[in-house]
């Protein structure tokens, strides 16, 4: 098992919640003081780099026009991390490609920071919560058709080396795609993609050796889509996809008590009880399926987390697996139980920081989490023994067997014959 | 709305017909309603125009002719198809198709749009033209909203912009059976996947709105919020020897809100 350190970034300082309906799409930037923010930023990246001291890996995100995420393009704050971090892998999580327009810079920037983190980065890719539609102006019944499309052009652009090829699809024209640096790690960096409700989806992410992840999805949801996946892809005649493919994002809290961690976890809970937008921001048309939506319209689905779920309590949230929390012990048992009902589930992204929790109290969380947690936990499950599409990949192989996720990608290049790239070899400063 | 069975049967006077054409990728549904000289009435995306009271008037002493537009009510939406200009060579292909000759078009809201993109390209089967609240058309700059945002304001506020009076939209979400539901579902996935960007328009149609040789008359509720009355004048400037008249005490669907009102100026236009 991998672990992943996550904050999104937000910004705490919000006007009195009967002032304002939405954190997202529609909050004024004024509301944003750049005397305070730009400290912000730098605190939530020296969370990451206390991350990776830690001997634990990074995730970072994309968010636009919303109090929720400052990040609003993701590939900067990865590529200045591509630098500040030495061993820590660099999910960005991710790249909403389809919104974006141009999938051939969205190439250049994932193998620029691949080759300055020496083959460190995971890429992913993400069609956009619905929110993202109202700031991006993309069409909402486009998006899922042009993320595919968006993903297997950079994909065709990374491994592409013998000059310009021609492109002209259903979105994108290119005409002479020839991308500069070609990415370190071989034959690309490893992807990632996310999901909600969409089955079909989440198997064609693992059918292409993506690494399929959900985020603060009640367990039993998680169960359902996981069993789904791996029983179409099953169908599919295609082998066992092994736990590296899935990854899983709640929040998180380690405290030296119960009681400790169960005050951390109600400021990493700021997340959710702030999350407000308004109801139109969750639905444009065509964005979720026609009976969903149809339902929404007659007002029999509100279209996201109600707002009776943002007032459940804590204990709620602990039972069904969206928040993990307690002292070492208690999360490894937590987390222990969830990969058995799950089914299995390879890297465990820790939202471990939210709101205005101060940086004491996350790297205290931090600290137990990697040092006391992470140990216990992280010879758990299994890896793909090759790279590639997942008929490609091989049986899997228990994660024990090595070091961590480089170790085993390393392997895998060296099963599947690709060139390895060892980012173990550490940057010598330019004199 | 959609048309149900009931609607039609409610006029024992005009006959109904329906007939599944297959033009380009799609297949396309149109009725014909009474008989004479031939109207095109192409709906607005909120489809009330199908079971309106107005159309059997109509057709008492004309055939009027609705298809349902590719997207909407069973009419099918090929990939090939994305934008309302797309969409207007297969109108074309109808015209063809059904072999019309001396139609006067009216279209509603993006049905109107629809009507400017198939007069511009070849009027030669078509006598006159009504553009009712039309969109398709971007008149001032880029920092204005010419066109009101429907998706971004809360469903009371956009039923606000497009009623005087909220009372009489014929649509209350909350009331629609499961089937209705879907049906308006699928309708605003087609709307969304046609006007998304550019929003409702065409950047170069208002340059060549002057191709326009027939004789126009647009309809406006004078209380409109999605396209107001000066987006009304900015159209009717670009079609040579058009008509605007607005209707008081009636928004975005002056059919639907003062259709006695509405009726006059039609009536007197095809004279």
């Amino acid at each position: 098992m991998e672990f992943y350190h996550f904050t999104e970034f937000a910004w705490p300082y919000l006007p009195p919640d009967d002032e304002f309906t939405s954190m997202r799409v529609s909050l004024p930037s004024g509301v944003y003081d750049p005397t305070i923010g730009s400290d912000w930023y730098n605190m939530c990246l020296d969370q990451h780099v206390l991350a990776d001291e830690l001997g634990i890996n990074c995730m970072i995100n994309e968010h636009h026009q919303t109090a929720t995420c400052l990040n609003s393009a993701a590939p900067l704050s990865v590529a200045i991390l591509a630098r500040q971090t030495k061993k820590a892998r660099l999910c960005i999580l991710g790249n909403p490609a389809a919104n974006l327009r141009d999938p051939v810079r969205n190439a250049e920037e994932m193998a620029m920071i691949d080759n300055i983190s020496h083959g460190r980065l995971e890429c992913g890719f993400v069609r956009g919560v619905p929110y993202e539609l109202f700031g991006s102006n993309c069409n909402p019944t486009e998006t899922s058709p042009r993320l595919w499309e968006s993903i297997a052009l950079m994909q065709k652009a990374w491994t592409t080396h013998d000059g310009p090829f021609n492109y002209e699809g259903r979105w994108v024209h290119k005409r002479q795609v020839n991308v500069w640096p070609r990415p370190y790690q071989e034959p690309h960096m490893p992807i990632w993609m996310t999901g909600g409700s969409d089955v079909n989806h989440a198997t064609r992410s693992v059918e292409n050796g993506f690494t399929f992840t959900m985020f603060l999805t009640p367990t039993e949801s998680m169960k359902k889509m996981f069993t789904a996946v791996r029983a179409n892809l099953k169908k599919k005649g295609l082998p066992k996809p092994a736990d590296d493919l899935f990854a899983f994002m709640p929040l998180v809290a380690v405290g030296e008590t119960e009681e400790e961690a169960l005050k951390f976890i109600k400021q990493v809970f700021w997340y959710v009880t702030n999350n407000k937008a308004e109801p139109q921001f969750r639905a444009p048309p065509g964005y979720v399926e026609s009976q969903l939506y149809a339902n929404f319209l007659s007002g029999k689905f509100s279209g996201g987390r109600t707002d009776a779920i943002r007032t459940k309590g804590m204990d709620y949230f602990r039972e069904n697996g969206v928040a993990v929390y307690g002292t070492p012990d208690q999360v490894v048992a937590q987390l222990k139980k969830m990969y058995k009902q799950i089914g299995g589930f390879g890297n465990l992204i820790a939202m471990l920081h939210s709101g205005d929790m101060p940086y004491k109290n996350v790297a205290k969380s931090m600290t137990l989490f990697a040092k006391e947690v992470v140990p216990q936990l992280k010879d758990m499950g299994t890896v793909s023994s090759k790279v590639g599409m997942l008929k490609d990949r091989g049986r899997p192989v228990p994660a024990a067997k090595f070091k961590g996720r480089t170790d085993a990608l390393e392997a895998a290049r060296a099963k599947t014959g690709v060139e390895v790239r060892s980012p173990k070899k550490t940057r010598k400063r330019a004199a | 709305m959609p048309a149900k069975k009931s609607a039609v049967r409610r006029s024992p006077k005009a006959r109904t017909t329906r007939k599944t054409y297959n033009l380009q990728e799609a297949k396309v549904i149109v009725e014909t309603k009474g008989s004479g000289k031939p109207i095109l009435l192409l709906h607005s995306e909120d489809r009330y125009e199908r079971s309106a009271a107005f159309v059997e008037e109509l057709a008492q002493k004309h055939r009027v002719i609705m298809p349902m537009m590719p997207g909407y009510d069973g009419s099918t939406l090929p990939d090939s198809i994305r934008s309302i200009e797309d969409m207007s060579y297969l109108y074309l292909d109808l015209l063809d198709e059904m072999n019309l000759q001396d139609v006067t078009v009216i279209g509603f809201s993006v049905g109107g749009w629809l009507a400017c993109e198939i007069a511009t390209k070849n009027d030669a089967r078509l006598k006159k033209l009504i553009l009712v609240d039309s969109v398709g058309i971007k008149n001032r700059g880029a920092y204005d909203r010419d066109i009101q945002d429907i998706y971004y304001n809360t469903f009371a506020k956009v039923k606000k912009f497009k009623f005087h009076d909220v009372k009489k939209d014929p649509r209350v979400l909350t009331d629609m059976s499961d089937d209705e539901a879907l049906d308006e579902a699928h309708a605003r996935e087609a709307t969304a996947r046609l006007c998304w960007d550019p929003y409702f328009h065409n950047p170069s149609l208002r340059y060549r709105l002057n191709r326009i040789k027939i004789k126009t008359l647009l309809i406006w509720g004078a209380n409109d919020g999605i396209v107001k009355t000066s987006y009304a004048r900015g159209f009717a400037k670009k079609i040579k020897g058009s008509k605007l008249v607005t209707i008081s005490k009636a928004g975005h669907f002056p059919h639907v809100e003062q259709p006695q009102e509405f009726m006059k100026h039609v009536k007197a236009f095809l004279r």
